[in-house]
């Protein structure tokens, strides 16, 4: 089990290849409601992220939303944007994505969650 | 899904599929007893029909978990009151227990006014010595600064929150596994909480009987649902000298045990909600069931010790 952990671990030190951070602009939670671009949506489901890697271009926004009624958040492994509150049924986090780059971000109540964004310019 | 051998400290081979032979699953109230690692049980039914009554102890305790204060959702509107029914229970038990463990997950969201409302409710129990160990819902955003403000204070519990006591000749030890997790990973005691632990039970003899409780279990019960600490072994290298060690669990709100040599893990039922067993959902969480069903699935868990004895006895019983 060590083994596999060192080898997430891992993974996802490779995979924070740039030290450029996403800008958390916005970071912030809200309940879900109408209004807002619906594109750059992360779907928090069955303790999972949805899709689990998102390709963005630079500037634009992400948003999570939790569907679970468990609560989750939204770290990044080399803390490279501001971590989301606990995010409670239906609440979202949005950020705003920074530097061209491969950002890699866990939930720390949960953290067998992990996704993967990808920044374009 | 391929088998996943996870704990083998006996190196007997025991996977995932052998360790799901020999749990048990328990939604009535039974009474595990352990003697040289054989497990028998009885349910509280059978016991109350043939009048047998149970032995006297030196020592008895209560086991509460994962009470989600502030939930609200389908899987139980009211755990407020669910959790007054429990209490209602230690308060009908005949000999109160000598003190209560609750083992994590007080609140939903670690919400102040969460807090307020159990230990509101709290003070309708007899038994008033209570001893904590925090869920991951209890330090969602500040890592548990306010958890540890009310509850451990009076243990003078050191790092994040890791305390020992005795009472009767038990060495109780109170862990935290649910505090900087790492990703991908499960969770974890670490370094610090480690080389505590094996300083704290370095001077105790073999003979003296070791309880353990934290809110994840210490066993790898399903890790792909993070059901699992992933530095627990080397705790329990520190644990394996003696003769009789109990961990006690929650999180994830059913009744497993497994006997592993000298040490008998055990989880206790949530009085919130129940969660799938391992691996029959696409994940954990809140699972709902018929209304006329749901308290057969909350309970708690009465610890009894007998000096002289090996082992623990623990019986668990639901809120029907």
């Amino acid at each position: 089990m060590t083994t596999l952990i060192s080898r997430i671990r891992i993974t996802a030190l490779l995979c924070s290849i740039s030290f450029s951070s996403l800008s958390a602009l916005a970071g912030e939670t809200k309940d879900a409601g109408g209004g807002g671009a619906m594109e750059n949506r992360i779907e928090i489901k069955d303790f999972a992220f949805n899709p689990q890697t998102l390709k963005v271009k630079s500037g634009e926004k992400i948003t999570w939303v939790n569907r679970d009624e468990e609560p989750h958040t939204i770290v990044s492994v080399e803390k490279q944007f501001k971590k989301s509150s606990a995010l409670d049924t239906d609440q979202e986090f949005t950020i705003t994505a920074g530097a061209p780059g491969t950002y890699t971000y866990f939930c720390s109540v949960h953290p067998k969650m992990t996704g993967t964004i990808v920044v374009e310019k | 899904m391929s088998d996943y051998i996870s704990h083998d400290h006996e190196h007997d081979g025991i996977d995932r599929r052998g360790f799901l032979k020999c749990m048990a699953w328990a939604g009535t109230g039974v009474l595990w007893t352990v003697s040289g690692g054989v497990l028998a049980s009885k349910t509280l039914a059978e016991i109350a029909k043939t009048g047998t009554p149970l032995p006297a102890t030196d020592l008895s305790f209560l086991q509460i978990s994962d009470s989600h204060i502030g939930f609200n959702k389908d899987a139980n509107k009211d755990v407020t009151e669910t959790f007054k029914i429990a209490l209602d229970r230690i308060n009908a038990m005949p000999t109160p227990p000598s003190f209560l463990i609750h083992t994590g997950d007080i609140t939903q969201l670690s919400k102040p006014e969460e807090f307020d409302t159990f230990d509101q409710v709290l003070k309708s129990c007899r038994t008033k010595d209570v001893f904590y160990v925090p869920g991951e819902h209890d330090v969602l955003n500040d890592g548990g600064k306010l958890y540890r403000e009310r509850y451990l204070k009076s243990v003078e519990a050191k790092g994040s929150g890791w305390y020992s006591f005795n009472k009767n000749g038990v060495h109780f030890i109170g862990l935290v596994n649910v505090l900087d997790l790492q990703a991908g990973g499960l969770g974890q005691l670490g370094d610090e909480q480690l080389e505590w632990l094996e300083a704290d039970v370095k001077g105790l003899g073999a003979d003296t009987p070791v309880v353990v409780f934290a809110h994840i279990p210490l066993w790898t019960v399903y890790p792909q649902w993070g059901w699992g600490t992933s530095d627990s072994e080397r705790a329990l290298g520190y644990l394996k000298r003696f003769g009789s060690v109990t961990v006690l669990n929650g999180h994830i709100h059913q009744v497993l045990q497994k006997v592993e040599g000298n040490v008998t893990f055990h989880t206790a039922m949530s009085t919130a909600f129940p969660q799938p067993a391992p691996g029959t959902a696409p994940s954990p969480g809140p699972m709902k069931v018929p209304a006329e069903k749901l308290r057969s699935l909350l309970g708690l868990t009465n610890v009894e010790y007998k000096q002289g004895k090996t082992a623990l006895a623990i019986i668990d019983s639901n809120l029907s």
